[in-house]
């Protein structure tokens, strides 16, 4: 989808480290990306690789201390938010940005009803009076796919199934509704077929609303279906950035290419062993040096163990951070 | 006389990136020695328990007993000078050297109490936690039942009657009443309680790990189960609780001596030598300042590496 | 949740009995009630053994337990000690109330003795538990929020020192400071001995104001324990996903913390106070004798030196029952408190 809508959030060289006793933990290490309204943004990566903490920096989430947002800005509809005192961070969360979590179990205030909890969002940022926001409530709730959403005002988290929560969650998220939507992994912590179900409720959602939405996950196959653009990142960096067709015919990151290499393929021979990703995950205790890929790189040249690369274009709309052109195996 | 503990939450977003390190492996003790020596509080408090232990036993060496023991009405609450640091008391003791004698025996009574009541508490909890069943409803009865009578008044009234039944009694050179031997056992067996329940938690836990199948697989008795195996991997929680309950012993023979039910003059204990001090509240805080200071300075050193312990040993419990 | 609080309520009974048991073992075995009775040396074989008879005592264990459990009026027994069982007895037993007669006053019944004295250290009781629960729920919290800072180490450090403690140092040395040094200085002091002062009379501000520093030794040590407990409690809750599910709501600060922190926090401290009433007491005993309170505790250390095995019974009976009662009690309001628990 091609950009003549405005850009609704400019990430600059975001940065975030966490002060710990075993010493300084860099997660986020100078991401740069736009959202467009309307878009739909995947940013994919594996555990770790920063890409729940760069979201929640975003909203300022970050405990601080141990945490550190220590560099970059980032701007929402033009303003940079990060210099924003906390009370106007709380009117920017849930109102204009919502966020939808993992772990359906735990995300859920147990000692609260849903009822309460659905309309907190209501009363805070709209002002709404309790019958009202019960009201909008139970519209929430059959919006979202529940039935008898009445009785289940009443309710506690507990009485619940996981995909039922997940439900909630996402109506309390879209609640006021938000511009953008950030779901962080929402259907990992689900059933096989529970996922579907939640991911054909967000992009009803959003396709209702017309939210951007960023969605982080490792499930290559999810980005597949609903996403625009999609974002790698490793090791508290973008790696890659493209189209989501772009990424799938030409990926040109190392790490992209070893991502998809490793996905089970129906159209591979059977026997043929599935191919992981040597060595071992990045240690962020370390401040980074160097291209972060380099020790577990098929493609890796002298110049990648000294010198970090920037994000680059390659081609319209997609960009890679890497000295070496796969395809020939030289550098750039 | 309390056994409320409690941790500091860890702090989940930096559990983040552990696995990844590039280091060679440390061993359990090793990581655990690690954490302990970070913990500032922990040292502190192992340090100033190391010479409160030097003062008491070292102490010795320096000043006699029957200095300790030397009555002169003539030198008679006297406030604290160069020649008697500490004062005197009410029948011309020199303060300092009773606290030094005091000390060896209130530590001793801790160290003592809690060898019984941590054998009591293993024994019980590991009975009940492993067998189960009637065994452990009727055990875990018992155990709530006298955790339901205030540890002071069951000392009370068992010091009460037993103090006076057992003889004097000789060890490292010196003559002890036999009221410590009595206040000793009846410590132990009213504080056994809170180990029995975190012993049979372990093993409720435990007995159903693989090792412990395998363990019956191959034929090994209960006993040696029980022994061999699974209180090994338990040593964490009992190692915390049997630091922690030298603190609570100690602060227990104080409570019951300083009631004057507890050992008995002229066998001096930090806890004794404030009763009867109460009525020179006024006219000499010495006699009660110093005493009473050191047993604070004792119990919270022990409380100290107790924390620092759980810390180490144990991270996430969270233990009441 | 009504089950659940007829089951707690059925758990309680037979834990009653197991103590009534193990108590009574205790008295049985303590002291001489003989010599207590008989005031003088008994010498003479015929009156001991005519007095054992008299006072049941040469009957077996279980029938003795069985005589105090619920009386003997309705059982022969010998009441002139000749050997022969001939008229009903006259007591009816602890569980109809009737605890028997002080040996140390004589003939003045259990429940008239405890009873004149129980007041007083509710009285004490009461006040201390308040500002405990209080106190350490401020304290707590606030260096929950304030994590890392300055006053919270502060707070940390005062906290280790005031649960280690032996509480009749803090006793003294609060009376030292509080009403000596005070009044040496010229300052309004508080008063140490007793519940009021008798040339003025039982007032409440008497009262109140002999209070002070008893009430104050009681506290300290748990109110210390406490106030760190709540501080880690706080610190786990907040570090839970639905905190950070109801901050990414934008919810402000306050309703944060004290809606979905608090509730969730409660949950344990409720627990927590529960267990705290026989350490309290404990407290209690020392306190009242270092003040001169005229409570339960005093009366407890009193008649125990003096082995009057009835008071010290029914003492520690109510003891008991009082305790496993909040024990009950604390549950049934945690239950009814958590939803997971009233809801199934």
């Amino acid at each position: 989808m091609m950009t003549t809508k405005p850009v609704l959030l400019e990430v600059s060289d975001l940065r975030t480290r966490f002060h710990t006793p075993e010493g300084t933990i860099f997660a986020v290490n100078g991401i740069s990306f736009r959202l467009y309204e309307g878009e739909t943004v995947a940013i994919v990566g594996e555990s770790g690789c920063g890409k729940s903490v760069s979201m929640m920096s975003l909203l300022k989430l970050i405990p601080v201390p141990p945490g550190e947002i220590y560099s970059g800005n980032v701007k929402y509809r033009g303003k940079d938010i990060l210099q924003k005192p906390e009370e106007e961070m709380e009117q920017i969360r849930g109102r204009e940005i919502g966020m939808v979590f993992q772990d359906p179990m735990t995300s859920l205030n147990p000692v609260l009803t849903i009822g309460r909890q659905l309309t907190e969002p209501l009363r805070t940022h709209l002002g709404m009076e309790r019958d009202m926001a019960n009201r909008r409530a139970i519209e929430l709730l059959q919006m979202v796919g529940i039935s008898d959403p009445e009785r289940h005002l009443q309710d506690y988290p507990h009485q619940f199934s996981g995909g039922m929560r997940q439900r909630v969650m996402i109506a309390m998220a879209l609640a006021c509704a938000p511009s953008l939507l950030i779901a962080d992994e929402p259907t990992t912590a689900l059933d096989v077929t529970i996922q579907a179900q939640i991911v054909e409720l967000i992009t009803k959602m959003r396709d209702m609303l017309k939210m951007a939405i960023i969605w982080i996950t490792h499930d290559l196959g999810v980005v597949a279906g609903m996403a625009d653009r999609v974002i790698v990142m490793y090791a508290g960096y973008i790696v890659e950035e493209a189209a989501v067709d772009d990424l799938y015919d030409n990926p040109s990151h190392p790490y992209t290419i070893a991502l998809l290499e490793a996905l089970p393929r129906v159209d591979r021979r059977r026997d043929s062993r599935l191919k992981s990703i040597a060595g071992s995950p990045p240690n962020l205790l370390v401040e980074p040096h160097g291209c972060p890929f380099a020790p577990r790189c098929e493609f890796v040249i002298e110049r990648c163990r000294v010198e970090n690369p920037a994000l680059e274009n390659i081609a319209q709309g997609h960009s890679i951070t890497c000295w070496v052109d796969v395809k020939t195996g030289k550098p750039r | 006389m309390n056994m409320i503990m409690e941790s500091t939450s860890p702090n989940q977003l930096v559990a983040l990136n552990m696995e990844g390190l590039d280091t060679p492996p440390l061993t359990l003790s090793q990581l655990a020695w690690r954490r302990f020596r970070r913990h500032r509080m922990a040292m502190f408090g192992a340090i100033v328990l190391a010479l409160l232990f030097l003062y008491s036993f070292g102490g010795s060496l320096v000043l006699s007993e029957s200095y300790a023991n030397h009555t002169d009405t003539s030198l008679r609450i006297m406030s604290p000078s160069a020649e008697h640091l500490f004062g005197t008391d009410s029948v011309g003791r020199d303060i300092l050297a009773r606290t030094i004698y005091g000390g060896q025996i209130s530590l001793l009574i801790g160290l003592t109490a809690v060898v019984i009541e941590t054998f009591m508490g293993i024994l019980i909890g590991a009975l009940a936690g492993y067998y189960g069943g009637w065994i452990d409803s009727l055990l875990m009865r018992i155990t709530e039942a006298m955790l339901n009578i205030p540890e002071i008044f069951l000392l009370i009234v068992m010091a009460k009657f037993f103090g006076g039944k057992i003889p004097e009694i000789e060890f490292i050179g010196r003559t002890f009443s036999g009221s410590v031997i009595v206040i000793v056992v009846i410590i132990g067996i009213t504080s056994w309680m809170y180990l029995a329940r975190i012993v049979r938690a372990q093993f409720l836990s435990l007995k159903e790990n693989e090792f412990v199948l395998a363990a019956h697989a191959t034929g090994t008795s209960n006993v040696q189960i029980i022994f061999l195996h699974i209180l090994p991997n338990s040593m964490a929680p009992i190692v915390v609780s049997a630091t922690l309950g030298v603190a609570n012993a100690i602060l227990a023979e104080a409570y019951i001596s300083f009631l004057g039910l507890g050992v008995q003059p002229p066998t001096a204990t930090w806890g004794n030598m404030l009763d009867g001090a109460t009525n020179y509240l006024e006219s000499a805080p010495w006699l009660w300042f110093f005493p009473g200071l050191l047993i604070l300075l004792t119990v919270l050193s022990i409380n100290f590496l107790g924390d620092g312990l759980r810390d180490a040993l144990d991270p996430r419990s969270r233990a009441i | 949740m009504i089950r659940y609080i007829v089951n707690r309520i059925l758990q309680g009974i037979p834990l009653l009995f197991i103590i009534s048991i193990i108590l009574f073992v205790l008295m049985m075995n303590m002291g001489d009630p003989i010599a207590t009775m008989g005031g003088r040396s008994i010498t003479r074989s015929s009156d001991r053994v005519r007095l054992t008879r008299q006072l049941g005592l040469d009957q077996p264990v279980y029938v003795q337990y069985l005589y105090w459990l619920i009386g003997n009026d309705w059982a022969k027994i010998d009441l002139d000690g000749d050997g022969i069982e001939e008229s009903n007895g006259t007591r009816r037993g602890i569980l109809r109330g009737d605890f028997g007669t002080s040996l140390v006053n004589r003939g003045k019944p259990v429940t008239k003795v405890i009873g004149e004295r129980l007041p007083n250290t509710l009285l004490l009781m009461v006040a201390s538990e308040i500002i405990i629960i209080l106190g350490s729920l401020l304290v707590g919290i606030y260096s929950a929020l304030r994590q890392y800072s300055i006053l919270d180490h502060t707070i940390t450090a005062l906290s280790f020192i005031g649960y280690s403690m032996p509480i009749f140092f803090i006793a003294l040395l609060s009376m030292y400071l509080f009403a000596i040094l005070f009044k040496r200085w010229g300052l309004p002091y508080l008063p140490t001995v007793g519940m009021f002062d008798p040339q003025v009379g039982k007032t409440t501000a008497q009262v109140l104001w002999h209070m002070v520093l008893p009430v104050f030794s009681i506290s300290i040590i748990s109110f210390a324990a406490y106030s760190r407990y709540i501080r880690s409690t706080m610190l786990e809750v907040m570090s839970q996903d639905y905190i950070r599910t109801a901050k990414s709501k934008g919810l402000p600060r306050r309703e944060v913390v004290y809606v979905h922190a608090l509730k969730n926090a409660s949950l344990p401290i409720v627990t927590v106070v529960g267990l705290d009433l026989p350490l309290l007491l404990g407290g209690a005993v020392v306190t009242e004798r270092i003040f001169a309170w005229p409570g339960m505790g005093r009366l407890f250390l009193d008649h125990v030196s003096r082995l009057d095995m009835p008071v010290v019974m029914g003492i520690l009976l109510l003891i008991a029952v009082a305790v496993i009662f909040f024990q009950i009690v604390t549950d049934i309001v945690y239950a009814w408190l958590d939803p997971r628990i009233r809801y199934d």
